[in-house]
């Protein structure tokens, strides 16, 4: 993709996964299902809860501190553009992203707004960065992906449906920059896989349907169409990293698609903390980054309900050793944990006062 | 100038403190104030200014502007009325005000009091509003309360000078004790150390018989010139001293948290304009909202070393029968603490030891009383020295 | 029920978000509080100084007889923080228990809700902190 002088690039980057835990067996018990088939459908073991003093406006932020650690050598008063995507979002109107502004020390003088697309709303916020930064309309810019999943009490995406997201600070490529954009490509249909209306509080979604009509098709189109319009094969990347709702799809459309599990090994957490919705693929960026050497190759699809899904190729650089250690790595989140119950659970995630 | 003995107490009346779920701010106060007025012998009419102490009449009653409310109601509408206002200071600091308008020479009689009512709300709702006696934004904001300050305190006093659990427990034993012969207490039951440590926390260390309660209640004193005092009463008790100071209102903004300033130098003052040593008091009521309070009091007071409040406690000095009682009445523990009349009913039971009429908590040969009222935790404290001898 | 209202919140909102503090250019001395007047010096130089992330807990509790505001979280650490520049603020301690923690122990600032008007009203927000491991 020609992108002209200004290449786009990720100067830092940073994860948010709150503390607390609940096991897939509990939820099972809760409602009288089996664990071991639970889990085995699903491949997830324990996912992540927020914290009752923790919402997507919270999460994003300390995503966006972890980022701004990374890079060092970025003043937020040269942030121009901020934006930010979710599902999550605690007002229905009033946008996170002037709320990130003011907590980084953004300047008054900035481009901010909220992105939805369901779980690929956080890659929507990074096109728009990259667009801005390529195009030469802003320094420097700031992506986010977080989410406080919902889900209907007892239904299946209870058990998946989890909290984190991860932020990404993006300017021209340099000779300071972790890895830079070779190639952004997107595809959307109008598909009612999964959505949620206005006013309530759940997303309701149609089972099966979520599969090979939503999922596997459109990550399926826009992994081809990056590949084909760029002249790659799956093994000229190093990484795949799709979106995550469970454990099993990530690695089936892998296969599918002639890439290797040990491709998507590396960026698959959510058996170990579930999906993130709009911070799921791009906190599976964030651990790739962490462990990536100079010089990789990266593709990244996002997947989000309604249905569509954005491809990225990224191209790891030598400064990414240095920045790594500079803020806590997505495992140093994965592996701090507290347990809670199943009613602490609900307590944590407002579902007790009812719908 | 100096205001030493120039103001005395010809009168002193207080209602019960605890829960008064028939009777209204008002009520408490009129109740408080006739029984003063009788005490004194004068006439409603002699009053010529009323100072009243009340910490949050218009966050718990939404009522403010009492000065005037309480004149009225008293019967006297016109006379010169004022709401004074330093958290559970309050009336410490209108009896202060009350003293210089008499010893300037501005009026001859005047009515100090103080009167709270709290229990119109729920319990969330009086944490709540007391928590406005800290600084709203930078410490109630983030969760702190008026316990969990004084548990901090606490924590820090235990890890500097070795202050145990025990020690704490001790001054709540104490009160009970104390307050078993206080009819106007409101709890008149003893209580054992084992009774302390076995009542639920409310903020670590300290537990629920740690922490003073929250009560409706009044007290009203009349003072005079001390010229004129003898008109009303064959015992009149003298101010000696009076002295105020304040702190800064955060504790985080203190250097050391387990002293209070304000104290220190409240002390000073009165202590000089009383020209009395803290080795000269025969008795006092000290502010004790928490156990740990009452132990910072005797450092801060001068009655011993900092540090060394815990040892106090242990030796029984501030036991009734012992060298300087403290708290006879109950102390805030179990007289009962509305905040805004506490500081008139710690002064209604020093004019009672000193004018012999302290009943079965009589302190013998009583002649030299001191009373420490705070607010908030220390950013304001109100210290009165007074003796039965001109 | 009184609790802060929007004006009142956004007034010191970026303060609470960034940890902002002031500092008094005659005798150094750093607050949390927005000051024009130096408490310890008279000073009447201040400048916003944005404060060190990092500190060690001064003195802390676990408050179970909470405010109307807090009811039915469950009992909350509260503690007096001392940042590595001297200055101490008021904050919660979160992700751990209130046995691993003790007077001394190192913990950073994390952003957090602090409360809100009502489940139809303005959310107010801050920092926390968490001990470090």
């Amino acid at each position: 993709m020609n992108f002209g002088e200004r290449i786009p690039a990720i100067y830092g980057w940073g994860s948010y996964i709150p503390i607390y835990r609940i096991k897939l067996d509990d939820i099972a018990k809760a409602w009288g299902e089996d664990p071991v088939v639970v889990k085995k459908g699903l491949e997830v073991e324990e996912i992540s809860v927020k914290g009752p003093d923790e919402d997507q406006v919270t999460i994003a932020i300390n995503a966006a501190w972890n980022a701004l650690k990374r890079a060092p050598e970025v003043n937020p008063k040269d942030i121009g553009a901020i934006y930010v995507g979710s599902e999550s979002k605690p007002y229905a109107v009033k946008p996170t992203a002037t709320i990130v502004a003011a907590a980084i020390g953004a300047p008054v003088t900035i481009r901010a707004a909220d992105y939805e697309f369901a779980c690929k709303a956080g890659t929507e916020a990074l096109i728009s960065v990259i667009a801005q930064v390529a195009s030469g309309m802003i320094k420097y810019g700031l992506a986010i992906g977080a989410d406080t999943s919902q889900s209907w009490p007892g239904d299946v995406l209870e058990y998946t449906a989890s909290a984190g997201g991860s932020a990404f600070i993006i300017g021209p490529k340099s000779n300071s920059s972790v890895a830079y954009f070779e190639a952004q490509y997107s595809v959307a249909t109008d598909t009612p896989d999964f959505w949620r209306r206005d006013e309530i509080k759940y997303p309701r979604h149609m089972g099966r349907f979520t599969g090979e009509p939503a999922y596997f098709k459109h990550i399926t189109l826009a992994a081809k169409e990056l590949m084909e319009r760029e002249g790659f094969k799956p093994s000229d990347f190093d990484y795949f990293i799709p979106h995550q709702p469970n454990g099993t799809f990530p690695i089936r459309v892998a296969l599918k698609l002639g890439f290797k599990i040990e491709q998507v090994k590396p960026g698959l957490l959510s058996p170990l903390v579930g999906n993130f919705y709009s911070g799921s693929s791009l906190t599976g960026l964030s651990r790739v980054l962490d462990i990536a050497k100079p010089g990789q190759r990266i593709l990244l699809v996002s997947y989000g309900s309604g249905a569509g899904a954005d491809a990225f190729s990224i191209v790891t650089q030598e400064a990414i050793e240095e920045k790594k250690k500079l803020a806590p790595t997505v495992d140093y989140y994965v592996n701090r944990k507290k347990y809670i119950d199943y009613a602490t659970y609900l307590r944590f995630s407002n579902k007790i006062y009812g719908l | 100038m100096s205001m030493r003995g120039e103001v005395a107490v010809i009168g002193v009346g207080m209602t019960k403190f605890g829960e008064h779920w028939d009777k209204q701010l008002r009520d408490l106060f009129v109740e408080a104030a006739l029984e003063a007025i009788e005490d004194a012998q004068v006439d409603l009419r002699d009053i010529k200014a009323m100072f009243i102490g009340n910490m949050g009449s218009g966050l718990w009653v939404e009522q403010e502007h009492l000065g005037p409310l309480l004149a009225d109601y008293l019967g006297i509408p016109g006379t010169p009325s004022l709401k004074i206002e330093s958290a559970c200071a309050s009336s410490g600091m209108a009896f202060r005000l009350g003293v210089i308008s008499v010893a300037v020479g501005l009026y001859d009689i005047v009515l100090v009091g103080g009167v709270e009512k709290t229990s119109d709300v729920t319990h969330g709702e009086s944490i709540h509003h007391l928590a406005s006696v800290a600084d709203r934004e930078w410490e109630a904001f983030y969760g702190m309360t008026l316990p969990a300050l004084f548990a901090l305190i606490a924590k820090r006093h235990m890890k500097q000078y070795g202050t145990t659990r025990e020690q704490l427990a001790k001054v709540a034993v104490k009160n009970h004790k104390h307050g078993s012969y206080n009819p106007k207490a409101q709890f008149q039951r003893p209580i054992s150390i084992e009774d302390v440590l076995n009542s639920p926390l409310v903020a670590d260390p300290l537990r629920l018989l740690d922490c003073s309660p929250i009560s409706d209640g009044a007290a009203v004193a009349i003072i005079a010139r001390s010229d004129i005092a003898r008109k009303f009463t064959d015992t009149p008790v003298y101010v000696l001293g009076s002295g105020v100071a304040t702190d800064t209102i955060a504790l985080h903004d203190r250097d050391d948290i387990t002293t209070f300033k304000s104290i220190v130098l409240a002390a000073r003052e009165a202590y000089k304009m009383a020209k009395v040593e803290p080795k000269d008091i025969n008795v006092a009521e000290v502010h004790d909202s928490f156990t740990i309070a009452e132990i910072l009091a005797y450092e801060d007071l001068g009655f011993v070393k900092k540090g060394e409040g815990g040892k106090l406690i242990d030796e029984g000095v501030t036991e009734l029968g012992g060298k300087i009682p403290v708290n006879t009445s109950g102390g805030l523990k179990a007289r009962g603490h509305s905040p805004g009349a506490t500081g008139i009913a710690q002064i209604v039971e020093i004019v009672l030891q000193l004018r012999n009429d302290a009943g079965k908590r009589q302190v013998s040969n009583a002649e030299i009383g001191l009373t420490q009222n705070i607010g908030g935790s220390g950013a304001s404290c109100v210290i009165h020295i007074f003796g039965n001898k001109r | 029920m009184s609790v802060p209202k929007a004006p009142r919140i956004w007034q010191l909102a970026e303060r609470r978000y960034r940890l902002i503090g002031t500092q008094c250019l005659k005798c150094g001395r750093v607050f949390i509080g927005p000051r024009k007047i130096c408490p310890q010096c008279g000073g009447r130089e201040l400048r916003d100084i944005e404060l060190p992330k990092r500190g060690k807990i001064y003195s802390y509790t676990v408050v179970r007889n909470p405010p109307v505001e807090r009811e039915k979280q469950g009992p909350y650490i509260v503690a007096i923080v001392e940042l590595e520049n001297g200055c101490k603020l008021t904050a919660e301690i979160v992700d751990c228990s209130p046995e691993e923690i003790d007077i001394g122990t190192v913990v950073e600032a994390v952003f957090r809700k602090i409360g809100e008007e009502d489940k139809t009203g303005v959310i107010y927000y801050g920092c926390k902190f968490r001990p470090v491991k």
